[in-house]
């Protein structure tokens, strides 16, 4: 079951960014901006963590899920520590992902020669 | 010219471009963008799982290899040149996935190696997904140091 939430909630999401680029005539830059802001208010809130609980990859994998581990890092920290846990924190949980989109960009950009 | 001149000139421009702009398949592009995100979004779930029940992962942790592998899948399609193909398709539904912003460094990256390691992978990189982390950031620390107030007010 959590293999369709995650399908129906993940496309739910890429909807709302394709409606901010047709609708509001937003750049994609722009949409995944807005999306990422989003993700971390909805996180403050404290309706990101429960999305992820019903839904799964379908709210983990969307850009969304940034914002939201961001704030989640940053929250962490800020509760052992104090207001310097927020600084500290931020970067923790998303470690992974700009990690890795950095490295692998860049040994692809070794690799491959840019194509049309 | 005077510049009063010039901004009637741009208007009636930007209303004659506005009429003739193709109208956007709205209904279609959302239908594409839902199911090629939604269908991302399955295979993160069915990575999710494979990381879960294979390895020593638990709930939480199980994230951080699916969304490094998703990277690694989109940046190598970014490099072979495919998922410019499909996100040309798709719409949103390739951008909003972690795999987007992924394939915005890969291309940003390959595109300038011409120019540079330092100055043309380096600085280039984070043309496209700049905005991203920078917003998130600033949202993020808004976000936290509010809600850390908060708590410490109502003596959370």
């Amino acid at each position: 079951m959590i293999y369709f939430w995650a399908f129906v909630v993940g496309g739910g999401i890429c909807v709302l960014g394709q409606l901010m680029m047709d609708a509001f005539k937003l750049t994609p830059a722009h949409t995944m901006s807005t999306l990422v802001v989003l993700g971390a208010i909805f996180d403050g809130l404290g309706l990101y963590e429960p999305l992820i609980d019903f839904s799964g990859a379908g709210a983990t994998v969307p850009i969304t899920s940034f914002g939201n581990a961001l704030v989640h890092g940053a929250m962490a920290e800020a509760e052992q520590n104090g207001f310097i846990g927020v600084i500290t924190g931020i970067f923790e949980v998303t470690s992974a992902g700009i990690s890795a989109a950095i490295i692998f960009s860049f040994l692809a950009a070794l690799c491959f020669k840019p194509k049309g | 010219m005077s510049s009063n001149n010039q901004d009637t000139l741009n208007q009636t421009y930007q209303a004659m471009a506005a009429k003739d702009e193709p109208k956007r398949p709205v209904l279609k592009n959302c239908v594409k963008a839902f199911f090629i995100g939604g269908f991302i979004c399955f295979i993160g779930q069915a990575l999710k799982s494979f990381f879960l029940h294979t390895f020593n992962f638990n709930e939480v942790t199980s994230g951080d290899p699916t969304l490094a592998v998703l990277i690694l899948i989109a940046v190598l399609l970014t490099g072979f040149g495919v998922y410019d193909k499909i996100a040309q398709f798709s719409g949103a539904g390739t951008a909003v996935p972690i795999t987007g912003f992924a394939n915005a460094m890969a291309s940003a990256a390959i595109e300038y190696r011409t120019e540079g390691k330092v100055l043309g992978i380096g600085g280039n990189m984070f043309k496209i997904a700049g905005p991203v982390i920078v917003f998130g950031t600033v949202a993020a620390f808004i976000v936290a140091i509010i809600k850390t107030l908060w708590l410490q007010w109502t003596g959370g």
